[in-house]
């Protein structure tokens, strides 16, 4: 038996991306930049593939640049923002603390540069306000990124409030949605969304394949130079096959955003209640602005790497913020941001759910998590300092 | 999981000698919660031998089952075997540790010889304290304590 619930990390293919992409390993293989008949009959499905996609996010079919995936994405959104900027002497960027690292490693990079870049705080509850982007906003502020739903802990940000003050303000808005594509609803025109990245192994699509939105006059910067596909701002031959599954993957998650994210609402509220039942132990993120399936938790007095490792003899299989999990010796930056001490950021436990998961699932994680909590609790020193009062409970 | 050995797991699943020693000769503590790992080792010492040790550990699997694997190691040993365990030795009995997790090995070691040091002091014995482990010569964390 298992029980999946780490969609957050990725997600099992749907049928209909699997058989989408099929003839395009079998029969039309071609090389869309060939002239030849099998060439442009792949060609033309990337254009269909090119322009369902648009229609998912409310733009047209030149305004998408496919990409490896969500990190090159941000990355490619975001150098070329600042080369814009830059231009203009424009070197300051605002962002969050809590952005996915493809995002901060990124404009790490740029500060190596010269850029100045503000971290807007995030708050407890995982969400960063509209204001604070106004307040933030200077003259020599070239773009603003902020991520659409933290992949953590799922708070969802008010992006198209945001947009609208980037708007305002003259300044470029590229929002990380690759959490939400496919999740929860994506309109750039509407939600004043100037860039966006997203990647298909989020939402039942194949690994190894991603989109960057650039509305109409953004001018990209390359970050793989070669051939002329993408419009010259991306080369290399495209994946037609990982291109066609992602565009069937992501129709069909728009298609049924509405009782999905209902049903997976439903179970993650019980999946809440159930944990929250667990002493000491704290939700991280929003309970209401927050993606449907998402699910994060700090148990006090346990580390998570060996939470993990027991739910998954259990045949469930999870994530954690722990440091041990991560390969450094911090906890994730993520828990960090809203405030989580390193004592319990350690023990913390990420479920994410899918629209395969039943309630079955859920009542059955319940109890093998608090099955888990209480044994690790038993051998750990600090839980019997935090029973027996000499050390204070951080979680009330 | 394919990042431990068998050995490991099975140390991490059944831990042994999980627990407290009431009115132990002997207890040692290192590691602290801002790091992730705590390990705590409770030793009974009579007529110079091991004559059993029990551990708590708050830490990943790895910290679980190098406390498991090292308390196994030194239960019947004369002091001065247990005094001379080391890491590696921790390490080879467990048939490897990532990289990244020998540092759990090395608490298990520090927490055996604190807890030695404990039962020296408490029995007014003399020791060479270099022998020892001290929080400040360790460069694994950055944590202030």
């Amino acid at each position: 038996m298992r029980i999946y619930l780490d969609n957050g990390a990725t997600t099992k293919m749907s049928q209909t991306a699997i058989h989408a992409m099929l003839p395009y390993m079998d029969t039309i293989y071609g090389n869309p930049s060939s002239l030849h008949s099998a060439g442009q009959a792949a060609a033309e499905a990337l254009a269909d593939a090119r322009q369902r996609i648009a229609a998912c996010l409310g733009c047209s079919a030149a305004e998408i640049t496919f990409t490896s995936g969500g990190s090159e994405a941000d990355n490619q959104a975001i150098l070329s923002a600042a080369r814009l900027g830059a231009r203009k002497g424009k070197r300051h960027i605002i962002s969050t603390a809590f952005e996915h690292h493809a995002v901060l490693h990124t404009l790490k990079k740029l500060e190596k540069e010269g850029f100045t870049v503000t971290l807007l705080d995030v708050h407890e509850n995982g969400i960063v306000l509209p204001e604070q982007v106004r307040d933030a906003i200077r003259e020599d502020t070239c773009l603003v990124t902020v991520m659409y739903a933290n992949n953590e802990i799922g708070s969802i940000q008010p992006i198209r409030e945001i947009g609208a003050v980037c708007r305002e303000k003259g300044v470029l808005f590229h929002t990380d949605a690759v959490q939400a594509a496919g999740h929860l609803p994506i309109h750039v025109q509407e939600q004043n969304i100037d860039m966006l990245s997203l990647s298909a192994h989020k939402f039942h699509g194949p690994k190894g394949i991603g989109v960057l939105y650039a509305r109409k006059g953004i001018l990209l910067t390359p970050l793989i130079e070669g051939g002329a596909q993408e419009r010259g701002k991306r080369a290399g031959t495209e994946n037609v096959p990982a291109i066609m599954g992602m565009a069937a993957a992501l129709e069909e998650a728009c298609e049924h955003l509405d009782e999905n994210a209902a049903k997976l609402t439903g179970l993650r509220d019980k999946l809440i209640a159930g944990l929250s039942e667990i002493p000491h132990s704290i939700l991280n993120g929003d309970a209401v602005h927050r993606l449907p399936g998402n699910v994060n938790f700090c148990f006090e007095g346990i580390e998570g790497e060996s939470l993990l490792l027991l739910l998954d003899d259990k045949g469930i299989c999870a994530s954690s913020g722990s440091a041990c999990t991560s390969g450094s010796l911090d906890p994730s930056h993520v828990l960090l941001a809203i405030g989580r001490v390193h004592d319990i950021a350690h023990g913390s436990l990420r479920l994410t759910l899918s629209e395969e998961t039943t309630a079955e699932d859920v009542a059955y994680t319940i109890q093998a998590v608090k099955e888990v909590v209480a044994y690790l609790r038993g051998m750990s020193p600090i839980w019997r300092e935090l029973v027996s009062g000499q050390r204070e409970f951080i979680i009330q | 999981m394919a990042l431990y050995s068998e050995k490991v797991m099975d140390h991490f699943r059944n831990p042994r000698n999980v627990g407290v020693i009431e009115n132990a000769d002997g207890i040692g503590e290192v590691g602290n919660a801002k790091c992730g790992d705590i390990m705590k080792i409770y030793l009974k010492i009579k007529d110079d031998m091991i004559e059993d040790a029990k551990f708590e550990t708050f830490g990943c699997g790895s910290a679980i089952a190098s406390s498991s694997m090292a308390t196994e190691m030194i239960k019947g040993k004369p002091v001065s075997q247990a005094l001379a365990l080391t890491n590696k030795a921790v390490v080879e009995a467990l048939d490897g540790l990532p990289a990244h997790k020998v540092h759990c090995s090395v608490l298990a070691e520090e927490a055996i010889k604190k807890a030695l040091q404990d039962y020296y002091e408490r029995n007014g014995i003399a020791y060479d304290p270099q022998q020892f482990p001290n929080c400040e010569s360790c460069t694994h964390c950055t944590a202030e304590n």
